[in-house]
């Protein structure tokens, strides 16, 4: 059999998740013994459209990358969405809380009408198209994205955790971060990070998604015993999690 | 050979972020030579505004995967100049000690893996492995102290999760520190090595200067990458404080991009270690010196592809000088530290070196310490309207060369630019219409 043939695409956003790949070093070359990187705009010159699994990083905010991202899924058999930009629309969707002219006139004050500084509302990338596996975090963690692309090329499904941080967090036996007065994501959080922010005395912001039944009530318990509202938990939720799951509730 | 090139790259690759070169000439008139910055903008100074002064840098963090780090930071620094916080020493040192580690970082990156290929002619780090193996190892090598120096001290290698206004959520122990000035005493070897390499293809870094202003930070202690004025080779000595630093940038929207310009006295700069090494080369540590002499590298260079040997030269320096900061942190002994913050209203200022040159922040406070406005300019937006300038002059002077060489040198020039276009936008493709 051939080896299958990927392709690495990025949209809006900070190429931090591209870097963790980068940054698994020597291990990339074994995953080269496996597979055809075809297309990796930020290392190689060379470009190809023929592929088989696409992995799509950052989030769709203009008309013309919307129809980008159709072509890649028609060309693609997997289509993988790499990091918070592209599984939720991560930090970019802070801008859908605004009015969209006042983010350009914001920005590019009196040239906010030129016409290549057009913007669209955020979407991550299942808001456009199917999108078969995702890798959560913010950036990505490497070791995750190593196993995810090994059960792919396995043809096993990845198993990603539906529980949350906390579980990761009060496991390492760290001191939980509300005790020193910040508000903590970890209740609602999908965990798989192993708590990396809690574990080094940060909140979790919410990076990785909120679990699919998070536990509303548990976190509005929590707010109450350390005397903080629903608007501080809400004002921290918007940050990853801007128009999404519980922040609506 | 003819003298008509048509040359459209479009999404130049190697380079982080999307730009596009375009060059037409007719019988060696040129008509059109364009560097354009199609990526889609983000608005980060538009999404902070209504969030705490606690959750900026996290936000402004993702700006860019490659210098969030020094984006941490910058915003720190502005939040604590408007919020009037304090810092301890130990704070001081620890920040300046994980903003070398992120210089190291994205400088092996750029080095190894996105301009080397271009020095041996090959099209990517992986075919580079198949010529010379055991330099890619070596470099390999360096890149994974560089990420380990960032865990250590930013929590992890990209957007730092220790960093908070005030202080740190947590310091690494005496011993972490130890075992780090440990490895980075082997690395200087590795980099001698790494410099060796780059040297024995150095012909083919392409002869090309043109004369520029060079824009970085300064300081008197010492080769700054943190503290201190904003000065040019323009200033005659006189370097202006950083909470002016809308007067030097001067950003300006040009409709060839999504990116803003700038310039200061002239109709551009350039900033980046080939700026810092201009403005501050007799501060550079002596092995510093000496990497810079083994490419003639001198204070006056104005050839920018030479901009990638600068960046091998500060590799050796901000390790020599990691070294000396842990030194001076063990000496004193590391303390636990106590924050305590209260937010006010209030604007502030923070001006740090990234590795592709300098770059600002500013934010402005309600009482609530919740922001109400941010302006930030970042070191690639700053450096396109001086590779515009640097194409004018080089398409005429290789034209005799023909259309491949003409493509690759331009290609070269903006990689060797290090640019950052994820973070520009507020650019990389080249065409050559006939
Ligand atoms: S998810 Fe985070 S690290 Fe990854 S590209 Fe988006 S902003 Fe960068
Ligand atoms: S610090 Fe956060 S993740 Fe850890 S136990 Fe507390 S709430 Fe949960
Ligand atoms: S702790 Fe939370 S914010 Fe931090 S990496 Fe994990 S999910 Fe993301």
């Amino acid at each position: 059999m051939s080896k299958p043939r990927v392709a690495i695409f990025d949209f809006a956003c900070c190429e931090g998740c591209q870097l963790q790949i980068v940054n698994l070093e020597e291990e990339i070359l074994d995953l080269l013994g496996v597979a055809d990187v075809v297309e990796w705009r930020e290392a190689m010159s060379e470009q190809s459209h023929d592929y088989d699994i696409a992995i799509i990083e950052g989030s769709i905010t203009r008309p013309e990358d919307e129809e980008k991202i159709q072509i890649i899924r028609s060309r693609a058999k997997i289509l993988v969405a790499l990091g918070a930009c592209a599984t939720i629309g991560g930090i970019n969707k802070l801008k859908n809380n605004f009015d969209l002219d006042d983010v350009k006139k914001c920005v590019y004050k009196e040239d906010a009408d030129m016409p290549h500084l057009e913007t669209a509302m955020t979407k991550a990338v299942d808001e456009v198209v199917k999108v078969d596996y995702k890798i959560h975090g913010c950036p990505i963690d490497k070791k995750e994205f190593a196993y995810v692309v090994k059960c792919l090329l396995l043809g096993k499904k990845p198993e990603i955790p539906e529980y949350p941080v906390c579980v990761e967090c009060k496991a390492q036996g760290n001191i939980c971060v509300w005790e020193r007065g910040q508000i903590c994501l970890g209740p609602i959080t999908r965990a798989g990070c192993g708590s990396r922010c809690p574990s080094v005395g940060f909140r979790c912001f919410g990076c990785r998604g909120y679990i699919d039944k998070p536990n509303v009530t548990a976190a509005k318990d929590v707010i109450e015993k350390y005397g903080l509202t629903v608007e501080d938990l809400k004002s921290k939720m918007v940050l990853f999690g801007s128009a999404q799951g519980p922040t609506n509730e | 050979m003819s003298k008509n090139l048509n040359i459209n790259v479009k999404h130049i690759t190697r380079v982080e972020g999307h730009g596009n070169i375009v060059v037409n000439a007719t019988d060696g008139k040129i008509e059109k030579i364009q560097w354009q910055v199609p990526e889609a903008p983000r608005f980060f100074e538009a999404m902070v505004r209504g969030r705490s002064y606690d959750d900026i840098q996290t936000i402004v963090s993702r700006i860019c995967g490659i210098c969030s780090i020094t984006h941490s930071l910058a915003a720190t620094k502005a939040v604590e100049d408007a919020l009037d916080i304090e810092v301890s020493e130990q704070t001081d040192l620890l920040r300046i000690l994980m903003h070398y580690s992120e210089q190291l970082q994205s400088h092996v990156l750029h080095i190894g893996y996105l301009a080397a290929p271009d020095f041996f002619g090959v099209k990517s780090v992986v075919q580079l492995v198949g010529i010379a193996k055991d330099a890619v190892l070596t470099i390999v090598k360096a890149h994974r102290v560089a990420n380990q120096w960032s865990d250590l001290l930013a929590g992890r290698t990209t957007h730092p999760n220790t960093i908070t206004p005030g202080g740190f959520t947590k310091i690494p122990t005496e011993k972490e520190l130890k075992d780090l000035q440990a490895t980075l005493k082997e690395t200087i070897g590795d980099l001698t090595t790494i410099a060796n390499v780059v040297l024995s293809v150095a012909e083919n870094v392409p002869a090309f200067e043109r004369d520029t202003e060079y824009v970085s930070l300064t300081h008197p202690d010492g080769y700054t990458f943190y503290h201190g004025d904003i000065t040019s080779n323009d200033c005659n000595g006189k370097a202006v404080s950083i909470d002016k630093w809308q007067s030097v940038a001067n950003e300006y929207m040009n409709p060839q991009s999504t990116a803003k310009w700038t310039k200061w006295h002239r109709d551009s700069y350039a900033c980046g270690a080939l700026a810092r090494l201009n403005n501050n080369f007799e501060q550079l540590t002596d092995t510093s010196k000496s990497v810079a002499g083994m490419f003639g590298l001198k204070k006056g260079c104005c050839n920018p592809y030479l901009n990638t040997i600068a960046q091998l030269v500060e590799c050796v320096q901000v390790v020599e000088s990691g070294i000396q900061i842990i030194d001076k942190l063990l000496t004193t002994g590391l303390k636990a530290e106590k924050i305590s913050v209260k937010p006010k209203a209030g604007k502030g200022n923070g001006c740090v070196e990234a590795p592709r040159g300098i770059l600002f922040h500013q934010y402005e406070f309600d009482d609530n310490g919740n922001c109400v406005a941010a302006d930030i300019c970042i070191p690639t937006n700053q450096n396109h309207a001086n590779i515009q300038k640097d194409f004018e002059k080089l398409v005429p002077e290789f034209i005799d060369e023909g259309e491949d060489a003409v493509k690759l040198k331009m290609e070269m020039l903006v990689r060797s630019y290090d640019p950052c276009i994820s973070c520009s936008t507020h650019m990389l493709n080249v065409k050559f219409v006939r």
